[in-house]
């Protein structure tokens, strides 16, 4: 049947802010399905709070919402926009739960809007474990044993059910929080107890636990017709009691006879039945008895998911796209299969390589928080590698990872930790695997302590051995690795190819045979060179490698195994005989992504180089994208003209460049990642386009930099270099204390803190060389609460333009990452505004920018300091062109490309008619026992943006956004410092006037007495009870004021917040984001929120213009 | 670090040469090289007698993962005549693992091949069409073993079913079937295993005859049921079947085909066969049912195809197509109790999307007996 001519103009829900558990997978999903609907000829619009993505940009809907994803929004969007249907199949669970609520609200109803792609019975089935077991029992499938329980005494009959160990899932908390598995008798208590307590209806679910089965999930798809299909498998190398987004994960399944695979299918086909998925994809997951080969269901997720991103990517088939075609009424024999272009979409992929997902994580950040990893998942990225075998994939993936290791090549590994350290996982598990097997433990014994299976081990080994061949060979013990090529030892800039640049020992005795084998295992160049040993330098056994014609094939990934002919240039490399790549002679140029999301590099530089890619199609360029994140629109194959899904490593990156031959490549707008290889590949002869490698070493290297800004007479907080303990404190004592340390080179101010004496100075040095052995340690001035700025600007060699002013709500020392900020300023005179665009316009032309700049400069007793310039895309460079209408990373592609801005018709600096705030979204509740105090160090995954005509409306829709409801009456508890009580004094007058009542803890409580303000005294957790915690818990308080009280009281303000936090009540922390809150309140008591589309917002801007 | 096995080598008639480990037995083999694309299931593959006279590539890199075990064979030993894959399994991992592949197939004597770049094998066949080639560990002069791949048999005209069918009728236990169970007689072209678990578990006593048993003897047996089996080769040089499959069809005894029986129904039905360029071998190919409009993910395995003009005559109905190319997968007689289809219903490996054909037969049996009555 075709399509399904009463459906005329969808509304599609996306996913909100970048949280773990929900990340860009879901701009992958959501902007196919708007692509497709909109070929399709539907009128589409969209709501999503998520600035950063790329499916909010205006040319793909017809109307774009960014608003707050909350029901009563959503309400007012269908009001205007009345859709036929709503499709929220493709934003996540946000996305299918606002559609829930609305249908259970009787909203859809009384519009006469339908829901598309998963019926509300399917999405409460899915999410409701009750229903969902007994939907299962009903189709006679195996489930764990389990059962629900309201009190200890319940929960104990439970237990003699499933028997320990046991996993606990407290019903309906934020996040599924408080889960866990429990392995004795006081664990299981503790767990119930906390349990009971964090469910909002004190109810847990008890489930036998097949902790240590094999993992699997099954990607399917099912139409109106009831054909079904299973698009891909996947096995978990990490076992059950590992979240599958926490594991490293394999496709297709290893060790799966089909029977047993064909029992798993054939049990899918029921439960997507069973469920109700009438259209679309499910994500389904079982768990396998290794020893009896018992099956039982765990979940089934009714929409696409991270999971069927990563398949997508894993098998060229393209889930969301065609899950939205079967929502509007399409069958899968009437779709075809976009890579043969013969063949429909009504089969099952068949892979001929290997796809490993490694997860990547962000403990670094969150000291205090537990690294050890279980049900609840923790990870905030993933990188994926293709190879012809596993252990080529595993390798690729590793060192995809930009988490400084080549392979398995991490020298830190405590050998008295092995075994700890198998037992209770943590991210490095996989790094102790295989030391233990480099140490010839017994594979029986760590697949008991790991439940990893013996096959995934095996191919572990065979790494090993290879590894063991080659330090035999090459004769020396393996030495530490040698300084990644992005080091700059002041190597100059000339252009020289890699060869010449080369020389020193060679590889050791490796002959071109095991060279071979050795690459056909994955190994990298730098692996092998430091196993090599000898003082073998990465170069030199590149060198060596090409010479003896050692060099990779790229293969396709085309869905069939090659059986039919692929038109899709989806390419990896690996190391076989025949070469499919067909690279063209047309002009093109290399755009190079951002690798797996990190804290501080996500889903706004993938935006970015989508955006390069699409400009420099538009100019004739043929563009090719080299990235390796699932999640990704950039790894889509619809987005560039070629793909090549590789790691970002000098080697990788070189291979492609080798082969195509790009006129130039793009490393300005995938972060870090990218900039880091500018020198590298500039020395091996790589025409790289926008600004000149030496401009951006001269913004990244402080000396330079400095000496830069002293020319150019520009502020810049007194700083100093240290490569020494001893030197730090001679600059600390220079410059004076507070200090802000941090190694050079990083972004995300990783290992960045604010130093308040020559002691904590000791213990840093300690930490930060480790946290970047090939840097030196900057010591800079602290400018204490002084205004911050980020300046977004482009710039084409003779002119430079600025996109956009943004103030931050939160002062300097909160990372430009994590702090609100709202576009235009609002609290910055018109003199320093004008000053601050003079200094930009400096730097720009001084820089030779050509692209993108973002600047960051703070404000402290009028006089204006430049923090950092940043040649390239910024963190808030998607965010700006929301608000003003203009694709500044398009504009800067066309710059690369030879356009000026003139050309382009930009002169003017850019202009915004309304506020337009930025707020940021933290993972503190998934990764519990963190502090949600902000710092220099950024912590937060996401961002959502909040729109009005005034800042305090702006400003409330920003934190409705980010999950918070601003109250217009209730209780506000302040608990301030001595250093902000003056500050807070005007806040409480206000609040008390608007008859908030007002709670506040001694040193609070006295001072706004004494100053007039009627306020109720309570107890601090250690005074007595009730105390403030025991009131948070009961609900009883509405908002909280809580600047930290120093060093010295954190715990008490430490349980505050952690027991907000848990009951998701908001905690503002800085004085600057109080006084916000206060305008928040105002203006939502005056008026309801109004809501209005990117694109009728832009038109006001255009008119005015 | 396990010693390396020694050098092989893989030359096909066109003098396509691939260097390669020994895996399973060392020496030489010789036949058609073809490739399958599933992702699981090669002791299936390498079991089924269709396979017979065939060097099976398997597109998915790494083989043996799991090892081999007792219940997962479709005939008493492997049949295929070679076996190329890209990595041999050191390691095998399985709770009913009886085995490692590589022992397994030295064992069965099976000559193979790996550390192959079997993606460009698979293109080349793609594109060339199936070849005819060699496995050596015993040489590595190309020219001679091209020329020996050039001089050994064609499939084409060749009838192997007489090669794998079994010697003497036989029957097979009917566990499942029910009180008064279907007399099923099976032709055995290269029967897999599975055929006759999915019948036994539908209710049939089956009784298996060898492929060249005369129609006489098979009607004389009054049976509710003929069943074609799978099989090896081509069909044309069948003609005994043929001829056989005419007979009982005049007879108005209930028959149904897979495979290659299929094809020699068609042949019987007065309709062509023709060699597909490289066959279809997998387990992942749509085929529409035409007559409820769902499509079935089936399991192929065959190189040869029934000509479509077998449609011009009224009396025939195309039942099932394949989605990817358009042939024949299905069809059955409008008067007469004859269907049949070119996929493999009894998976194994594969789907099971298709198990209700063997319900269909049963059906069809039952009518027939209430017409008799
Ligand atoms: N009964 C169980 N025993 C052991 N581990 C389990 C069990 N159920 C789930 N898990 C682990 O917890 C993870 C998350 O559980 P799941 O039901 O998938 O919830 P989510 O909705 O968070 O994916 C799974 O990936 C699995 O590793
Ligand atoms: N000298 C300083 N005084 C006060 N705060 C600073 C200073 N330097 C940096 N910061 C704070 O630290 C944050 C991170 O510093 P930044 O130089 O931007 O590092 P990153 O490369 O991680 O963005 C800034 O956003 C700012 O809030
Ligand atoms: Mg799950
Ligand atoms: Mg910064």
């Amino acid at each position: 049947m075709p399509r399904d001519l009463s459906i005329q103009s969808v509304l599609v829900i996306g996913s909100g802010p970048i949280v773990i558990g929900q990340a860009c997978e879901f701009d992958y999903s959501g902007t196919q399905a708007i692509k497709v609907l909109k070929k399709e000829g539907l009128r589409v619009s969209l709501v999503n709070s998520n600035p950063a993505t790329i499916m909010t940009d205006p040319e793909y809907a017809d109307a774009t919402y960014v608003e707050p994803l909350t029901p009563e929004v959503l309400e007012t969007i269908l009001e205007r926009e009345r859709p036929d249907a709503v499709l929220p199949t493709v934003g996540g669970q946000t996305a299918l739960n606002l559609a829930v609520e609305l249908s259970r609200r009787g909203v859809l109803d009384r519009l006469g809007i339908r829901l598309i792609g998963a019926s509300r019975r399917a999405v409460e089935v899915g999410e409701d474990r009750r229903l969902f077991k007994e939907a299962m029992t009903r189709i006679g499938l195996d489930l764990p044993k389990s059962g629900f329980a309201r009190s200890l005494a319940e929960a104990r009959r439970v237990l003699d059910l499933t028997g320990l160990p046991a996993v606990i899932r407290p019903s309906f908390t934020m996040g599924g929080t408080g889960g866990g598995i429990v392995y004795n008798a006081e664990e299981f208590e503790e767990a119930v107890s906390r349990g009971l307590d964090l469910s909002p209806m004190h109810e847990i679910l008890i489930e036998e636990s097949v902790v240590g089965w094999k993992e699997y999930e099954l990607e399917v798809m099912r139409d109106r017709a009831d054909n079904f299909v299973v698009i891909c498998s996947i096995e978990n190398f990490d076992p059950m009691g590992i979240h599958t987004g926490d594991s490293v994960t394999v496709a297709p399944a290893q060790t799966l006879t089909d029977r047993e695979y064909q029992a798993m299918r054939n049990a899918s086909r029921l439960i997507i039945r069973e469920v109700g998925v009438e259209t679309g994809g499910s994500n389904i997951q079982f768990a396998v008895d290794p020893r009896t080969g018992r099956m039982v269901v765990i979940e089934m997720n009714p929409r696409v998911s991270r999971s069927s991103a990563l398949a997508s990517k894993a098998t060229g088939f393209p889930i969301a796209k065609i899950a939205a075609l079967l929502a509007i009424g399409y069958h899968l024999d009437e779709i075809q299969n976009d890579i043969t272009r013969v063949t429909p979409a009504c089969f099952e992929p068949v892979l001929d390589y290997v796809v490993v997902k490694i997860p990547r994580w962000a403990f670094e950040k969150f000291r205090d928080a537990s690294p050890l990893l279980g049900t609840q998942m923790k990870s905030v990225g993933e990188v994926m590698a293709i190879g012809r075998t596993f252990k080529e994939a595993l390798q690729k993936g590793l060192r995809g990872l930009e988490i400084g290791a080549s392979g398995f090549s991490r020298s830190d590994l405590d050998d008295t930790r092995i075994k700890e350290k198998l037992l209770t996982p943590d991210p490095d598990r996989i790094f102790y695997v295989k030391r233990a097997l480099d140490l010839g433990w017994a594979h029986d014994e760590i697949n008991r302590m790991t439940g990893i299976d013996p096959w995934f081990l095996d191919q572990i080994q065979q790494i090993v051995d290879m590894e063991t061949r080659i330090s035999n060979l090459g004769g020396a013990a393996p030495r530490p690795p040698d300084p990644p090529l992005a080091s700059r030892e002041s190597i100059p800039l000339r252009s020289q190819p890699a060869a010449v640049a080369t020389g020193g020992a060679s590889p050791g005795g490796l002959a071109a045979e095991t060279l071979r084998q050795a690459k056909r295992y994955g190994f990298s160049d730098a692996r092998l060179a430091q196993l090599a040993g000898l003082g073998t330098r990465e170069s030199d056994l590149r060198a060596r490698r090409i010479a003896a014609g050692i060099v990779p094939v790229f293969k396709r990934v085309d869905t069939c195994a090659a059986e039919f002919v692929s038109h899709t240039p989806y390419l990896y490399s690996t190391y076989e005989s025949e070469c499919e790549a067909e690279p063209t002679g047309r002009r093109k140029v290399m755009i190079l992504g951002s690798g797996p999301n990190r804290i501080g590099q996500g889903i706004e530089f993938d935006y970015c180089c989508c955006h390069a890619s699409f400009a420099f199609r538009e100019e004739g360029y043929e563009t090719i994208m080299v990235n390796c994140n699932p999640e990704t629109v950039s790894t889509d194959y619809d987005t560039s003209d070629r793909l090549y899904f590789e790691p970002l490593t000098f080697e990788d990156v070189m291979n492609v460049v080798e082969l195509e031959k790009p006129d130039g490549v793009v490393i300005q707008f995938g972060g870090q990642t990218p900039l880091k290889l500018a020198l590298p590949l500039f020395r091996a002869g790589v025409n790289i386009l926008g600004t000149s490698p030496d401009a951006i070493d001269l913004a990244e290297d402080r000396k330079r930099f400095s000496a830069l800004l002293r020319e150019l007479d520009i502020p810049q907080p007194e700083s100093g270099t240290a490569t020494s303990l001893e030197e730090a404190k001679a600059v600390a004592a220079r410059i004076g204390y507070p200090v802000l340390v941090r190694p050079s080179y990083v972004l995300g101010g990783r290992a960045m803190a604010i130093v308040y004496d020559d002691k904590r100075l000791e213990g840093y040095v300690r930490e930060a060389v480790l946290a970047s052995p090939e840097h030196p340690i900057l010591v800079d001035r602290f400018l204490e609460d002084a205004y911050e700025v980020d300046v977004d600007a482009v710039g084409d060699g003779e002119r430079v333009v600025i996109g956009g002013v943004l103030q931050h709500i939160e002062e300097a020392g909160v990372h430009s990452g994590d702090s609100a900020m709202v576009l235009p300023t609002y609290k910055i005179s018109a003199p320093h505004l004008e000053t601050i665009r003079r200094y930009t316009r400096r730097l720009g032309l001084a820089l030779g920018v050509r692209g993108l700049m973002n600047v960051q400069y703070a404000i402290k007793d009028d006089v204006i300091y430049v923090l950092e310039v940043n040649p390239r895309a910024s963190r808030t460079t998607p965010f700006v062109s929301k608000a003003t209408g203009v694709a500044l990373a398009k504009v800067a592609a066309r710059v690369m490309a030879g356009r000026s801005l003139a050309d382009q018709g930009l002169t003017d600096d850019l202009t915004v008619d309304r506020f337009f705030v930025k707020e940021s979204v933290f993972p503190f509740l998934k990764l519990t026992g963190s502090d949600i105090l902000l710092g220099p160090e950024m912590k937060s995954t996401g961002e959502v943006m909040g729109i009005s005509e005034d800042f305090g409306m702006a400003f409330a829709k920003s934190q409705s956004a980010a999950g918070f409801t601003i109250p217009t009456s209730g209780t506000v508890f302040i608990s301030v410092n001595d250093f902000d009580k003056k500050g807070v004094l005007p806040m409480a007058r206000d609040l008390r006037a608007l008859g908030f009542r007002i709670l506040a803890t001694r040193g609070t409580a006295e001072f706004l007495e004494e100053h007039g303000v009627a306020i109720e005294t309570v107890y601090k957790v250690n005074e007595g009870r009730p105390n403030c915690v025991d009131l948070i818990k009961s609900g009883q308080i509405d908002i909280i004021f809580n600047t930290p009280l120093g060093l010295e009281s954190h715990y008490d303000d430490g349980a505050i917040r952690k027991s907000a936090t848990l009951h998701g009540v908001l905690v503002v922390t800085t004085l600057t984001a109080a006084a916000a809150t206060v305008l928040a309140v105002k203006a939502l008591r005056e008026r309801s929120p109004d809501v209005a589309s990117l694109q009728e917002i832009h038109r006001g801007v255009a008119e005015r213009a | 670090m396990r010693a390396a096995a020694a050098k092989a080598i893989l030359v096909l008639e066109d003098g396509l040469a691939l260097e390669g480990r020994s895996f399973g037995r060392q020496g030489e083999t010789t036949g058609e090289v073809v490739f399958n694309t599933a992702l699981c299931g090669y002791q299936e593959v390498l079991t089924d007698p269709s396979y017979a006279g065939q060097i099976v590539t398997m597109t998915y890199p790494h083989i043996g993962n799991y090892g081999v075990n007792l219940e997962d064979t479709e005939s008493v030993r492997p049949q295929v005549a070679g076996f190329v894959v890209r990595e041999a399994s050191t390691r095998a991992s399985s709770w009913r693992a009886s085995g490692e592949l590589h022992r397994y197939l030295d064992e069965a004597g099976v000559v193979g091949i790996s550390e192959v770049d079997t993606r460009l094998l698979t293109r080349h066949l793609r594109t060339v069409g199936a070849k005819r080639g060699v496995i050596s560990t015993l040489t590595a002069d190309r020219e001679q073993l091209a020329g020996q791949a050039r001089s050994s048999r064609s499939m084409i005209g060749l009838d192997l079913a007489r090669e794998v069918t079994c010697a003497e009728p036989f029957r097979y236990a009917v566990a499942a079937a029910g009180a008064d169970p279907f007399r099923v007689v099976a032709y055995d072209f290269g029967m897999k295993q599975n055929i006759l678990r999915m019948l036994a578990a539908s209710g049939c006593d089956v009784t298996v005859v060898p492929a060249t048993t005369p129609a006489a003897d098979v009607l004389a047996r009054d049976p509710d049921g003929v069943f074609l089996s799978n099989g090896p080769g081509d069909p044309e040089p069948c003609a005994y079947a043929v001829e056989a499959s005419r007979e009982i069809m005049e007879r108005r005894v209930p028959l149904f085909g897979i495979c290659l029986g299929h094809q020699i129904l068609g042949l019987a039905c007065g309709g062509r066969t023709f060699k597909l360029k490289f066959g279809h071998r997998g387990a992942n190919h749509p085929v529409k049912n035409l007559r409820t409009g769902q499509v079935e993910v089936t399991s192929q395995n065959h190189g040869f195809s029934v000509d479509p003009a077998l449609f011009d005559q009224p009396e025939f109905e195309l039942t099932h197509l394949n989605l990817n190319d358009g042939t024949v997968e299905g069809f059955r007689h409008r008067e007469l109790p004859v269907t049949s289809v070119q996929y493999h219903p009894e998976a194994s490996p594969g789907p099971h999307d298709s198990h209700y054909l063997f319900a269909d037969f049963v059906q069809m049996m039952r009518s027939h007996r209430q017409v008799r009555a």
